[in-house]
């Protein structure tokens, strides 16, 4: 195969033209969906959630489609830096950060309060995308050559924990995961490590929070503290059970308008959806987002450059594990984490960052062609 | 080049591998939410009504007590309260004395109050007080606007216009007890407002009376602050029961008896039993009760001498004396021991073994019939048909005309008397049977002891004929007070024998020498008969020993005789039996006989509204 050294160039037109429209579309419908369960999480009213979903989603496309348009080496150059700079957020929060909600995971930047562990999940991804990039299938299985990207994971997962946030922590491993996976890592060295993680879940245990102890014991059994921290689960799949086939219909969800369902604008969301539009509404929602998930596989596939294709499968999967553990939780398969469900759920930076996120994979789609030299030298 | 081709290989079977993987996920997904929302789903659904549904009960009107001419003798009246809610105040201590200078509210009771609210959700009322008067009410609701918080609504109380008039029949009602919720399962007992009938109708009656309870369903939020109203069911209003009882008959009977420091009256209507009058004195004021009385109201009525919570028309037990002689007289002619021609010496006294048993006329009455016998009260003859007769068979007769059991009264705590026979003296004293004590049953006295109510019921019996009428105001837990269907058993007993029993009554009130010729009818044209008693205090009433009374040996009134008269009218076509026992009053004739003959007079007189059943003889 022939080695172009210069990039082709794309005109505007030529990127415009192949954004994955599709994929875009459906963020779209998402976060519209989104704006209707926060419309009626509000009682049915714009305020205080609804209007300024659907401004932040407006906004995020934008940048999104913006993103879409940058050169995908871009991103390539700066995989190491951004890297870099996620792990150095990390630190400072564990120095300055200030607690909200019993956790140090916000870091104050003057007017935006930003939470460096969602930018920490994209520049991971560019990180380990970049190292794999430079890797042969042979390299990928030297178990030498695993160590590097072994302690991107760690590093970030252990500063993490530190904040604590579990959540977070148990996305980026899953996230660093799907990415030696797709690069190629033998199965059993997989094996291996949940093995290890396995046995060391005992330590694991007692390095845990007494509040993180709780969530699992209540997890187990919720029906043991229905009205502490078994509370939340317990509402929830009354609120998603009782929503039937087809719902109790928009803005009749009682356990939501009643406020039984707790956080129902952020983490519950889909709760209310669920509940409101019942079977129906939250399968096809769930198609919706799996949708998202196979066409971003399949635009990985396509690709031409090792990077882009981690880059977009990795992204991808970062957006299915969000998605799969939000609404897990709700649904009481597993213990309560803090997660958002992506462009349904209220919160800023939750939002930006997802649609940052799939600027950057809509950016290594249109940049598909675009061969990345496996040591570059600029 | 093989190695970027090898790469592309493996990067889409692994993409392969993770896309169904997350097919799988979210497959597993879907199958959760299958799970919960259809299989689960009812059970669910039903989770979440019963989260966002509240259940409150409405607690029904009780029913009103009517007269027999539908006069109400007890109601429910509006009563206002005033109450307090925390989340609508900012000071609510403030709030408090700010309405403590409008109404009557004690700084105990503010403490009270704020405690209970801190106690409560910030949205739920707390009564500060009930039973507001009108006057507080409007100064309340001038003064709303500077009273943040502060809302006014209305309930009801029971009333009893006729106050103590009719205290003792009616009872009174209560809040519940701890034993009452035992073995009550309705929901209103619940209910803190819930008042429930503790003595009287409103005992006997008060599954009739308080209906069911009506329910609301509220939609509550997760903190039970009601959203919206969902339904209602306003529930069942108690019935309104009508009595037997007549409200003029009663408060001339309670007046008629007001002078007497303690006595019993009962009227009933000879041929269906029904009450027209039960009075007793001393009486009490049943509104007392209304929201639990006080321990000192309380121990006051308690530990009265004269025991007026006792209503000792049904609760009284006395020695009948002579009104007991028609039980002698007529067992004695059923029997055989004597006729209508027997005569009996009475010398003043008899004897029998080493024992002098005196009639209450020193010299004697000389030889006397069974009609005389009555008509002079002889002792003697009637010694002398009780030792003939012997105790049980005295017993048997005495015990057809209502005496020594329970006569059945809806009315709670009746007592049954006394009617002693030899297994009753055996079984209750451990002790044989004397003959003498045979002697004295005769003339009303030693063991025998009956209520005004049994003597009342032993009259209508002797004077209807000889039927089985019993007496009740409410009968048959009906709402009405219809009379019987079938008219009552006859007794069997021979019509002869009760004309010769009563023409021996008739005398009494009207022959020139009757024991009670002083209180024949003033109307003119209707006669009465009846018989006097005067009893010798030897057993204390029960009433007395309840209050314990009995104790005050030194007061002279405890030693007197029990006055009674037990009669009927009109002598021609009997319609009411009238029995009257007056505590320590002295002689029958004197005291009760006066009492009992206007009672009469004033049944008759007034007529009773409700059109009267046929008498169980003229039945066809």
């Amino acid at each position: 195969m022939e080695t172009r050294l210069k990039a082709p160039d794309l005109s505007l037109l030529d990127k415009v033209w192949s954004i994955n429209w599709l994929l875009v579309a459906l963020l779209g419908v998402i976060g519209a969906i989104g704006c209707a369960v926060l419309y009626s999480a509000a009682g049915g009213a714009a305020d205080p959630w609804a209007s300024r979903h659907a401004l932040r989603l407006a906004v995020g496309l934008g940048v999104m489609l913006a993103l879409a348009l940058v050169d995908v080496r871009f991103w390539f150059r700066i995989a190491y830096w951004a890297f870099g700079i996620g792990v150095a957020l990390l630190v400072a929060v564990d120095l300055t950060g200030f607690a909200a909600k019993g956790a140090q995971r916000w870091i104050d930047l003057g007017p935006v309060q930003l939470q460096p562990s969602e930018i920490m999940k994209i520049a991971l991804i560019l990180g380990l995308a970049r190292w794999f990039h430079a890797a042969w299938l042979e390299d990928v299985r030297r178990p030498l050559f695993l160590v590097v990207p072994l302690l991107m994971v760690a590093a970030p997962v252990g500063l993490v924990l530190l904040q604590p946030d579990l959540g977070t922590a148990i996305t980026l491993v899953s996230v660093g995961g799907t990415l030696f996976f797709a690069a190629g890592v033998r199965w059993w060295k997989f094996a291996l490590v949940i093995a290890l993680a396995l046995g060391t879940l005992p330590v694991g245990w007692g390095m845990m929070h007494d509040y993180q102890r709780q969530r699992v014991i209540t997890f187990l059994n919720p029906e043991q503290d229905p009205l502490g921290s078994g509370y939340h689960i317990i509402q929830s799949k009354i609120a998603l059970g009782s929503g039937g086939f087809w719902g109790k219909g928009y803005l009749h969800g009682s356990q939501a308008q009643l406020n039984y369902l707790p956080e129902k604008h952020t983490d519950f969301a889909f709760t209310t959806l669920a509940e409101e539009t019942g079977f129906v509404g939250a399968t096809s929602t769930l198609a919706l987002f799996l949708a998202v998930v196979l066409l971003g596989i399949h635009a990985a596939t396509r690709a031409r450059s090792q990077f882009a294709r981690l880059v977009i499968v990795g992204l991808s999967m970062n957006f299915t594990v969000y998605v799969v553990i939000n609404t897990a939780m709700v649904m009481g398969l597993i213990p309560v984490v803090g997660i958002p469900l992506p462009l349904v759920s209220y919160g800023g930076t939750a939002m930006l960052t997802v649609l940052l996120g799939f600027g950057i994979l809509l950016s290594a789609d249109v940049h598909r062609e675009t061969v990345i030299q496996r040591f570059p030298r600029h | 080049m093989q190695q970027e081709a090898d790469r592309l290989r493996w990067f889409k079977r692994r993409s392969l591998l993770l896309g169904m993987g997350t097919v799988g996920l979210f497959g597993t997904l879907a199958g959760r939410l299958w799970y919960l929302q259809m299989e689960q789903g009812q059970r669910y659904q039903l989770l979440s009504e019963s989260n966002r549904v509240s259940e409150r009960l409405i607690l029904p009107p009780r029913g009103r007590i009517l007269d027999r001419t539908g006069r109400p003798l007890a109601d429910n009246v509006p009563t206002y309260r005033v109450r307090v809610v925390r989340e609508l105040t900012r000071d609510l201590p403030g709030t408090l004395e700010n309405l403590a200078q409008l109404v009557p509210v004690s700084p105990e009771r503010i403490a009270e109050v704020v405690r209970q609210a801190q106690a409560r959700p910030r949205f739920v009322p707390v009564v500060v007080r009930e039973d507001l008067s009108w006057e507080e009410v409007s100064a309340i609701a001038v003064r709303a606007p500077e009273l943040p918080g502060v809302i006014l609504d209305a309930g009801t109380v029971r009333r009893y216009p006729e106050g103590i008039t009719i205290a003792h029949v009616l009872g009174y009602v209560g809040p519940v007890a701890e034993p009452e919720l035992k073995d009550d399962r309705d929901p209103l007992l619940q209910l803190p407002e819930f008042r429930i009938g503790k003595q009287g109708i409103e005992r006997s009656y008060d599954p009739i009376l308080r209906g069911s309870a009506g329910r609301s369903r509220v939609e509550v939020n997760a903190v039970g602050r009601e959203i919206r109203a969902l339904d209602r069911d306003e529930g069942t209003p108690g019935q309104d029961l009508v009595l037997s009882l007549d409200l003029d008959l009663q408060r001339f009977c309670m007046n008629r008896l007001a002078p007497e420091t303690s006595a019993a009256a009962a009227l009933i209507d000879v041929r269906d039993g029904g009450v027209l009058a039960l009075g007793s004195v001393p009486s009490f004021d049943p509104t007392l009760f209304q929201n639990g009385i006080s321990s000192r109201n309380w121990a006051s009525l308690r530990d009265d001498a004269l025991a007026p919570m006792v209503n000792k028309a049904f609760k009284g037990e006395y020695p009948p004396g002579s009104t007991f002689k028609m039980m002698t007289a007529l067992a004695g002619l059923e029997a055989g021991v004597i006729d209508r021609h027997t005569r009996i010496r009475c010398t003043g006294s008899i004897r029998l073994g080493n024992i002098e048993f005196h009639c209450w006329k020193k010299g004697g009455h000389g030889a006397v019939d069974l009609v005389q016998s009555l008509e002079h009260s002889c002792d003697v003859y009637h010694y002398d048909v009780a030792r003939r007769l012997g105790i049980d068979r005295l017993a048997e007769y005495a015990a057809r005309f209502g005496l020594g059991a329970r006569t059945g009264i809806d009315l709670p705590g009746e007592r049954p008397g006394v009617m002693p026979t030899v297994a009753w003296k055996r079984a209750r004293l451990d002790q044989p049977w004397h003959k003498g004590e045979t002697l004295i049953s005769g003339i009303g006295q030693g063991f025998v002891l009956a209520t005004p109510l049994q003597l009342a019921v032993m009259t209508a019996r002797l004077c209807n004929g000889g039927y089985r009428v019993s007496p009740w105001l409410a009968r048959g837990g009906a709402q009405h007070a219809t009379c019987c269907g079938a008219p009552p058993e006859p007794l069997g007993i021979a019509k002869e024998h009760l004309d010769l029993v009563l023409t021996g009554m008739y005398r009494v009130v009207n022959s020139p020498s009757g024991t009670a010729r002083a209180s024949a009818l003033l109307t003119p044209g209707v006669q009465m008969a009846g018989k006097t008693g005067t009893s010798q205090v030897r057993r204390i009433s029960k009433a007395d020993r309840l209050s314990g009374a009995y104790k005050r040996k030194d007061i002279p009134w405890k030693q007197r005789d029990h006055a009674l008269f037990v009669g009927y009218a009109p002598v021609d076509a009997p319609r009411f039996a009238v029995a009257v026992v007056v505590e320590h009053g002295g002689g029958g004739s004197a005291v009760a006989a006066p009492i009992a003959r206007d009672i009469l007079d004033r049944a008759l007189q007034q007529g009773v509204a409700r059109p009267m059943p046929p008498a169980p003889g003229e039945a066809a």
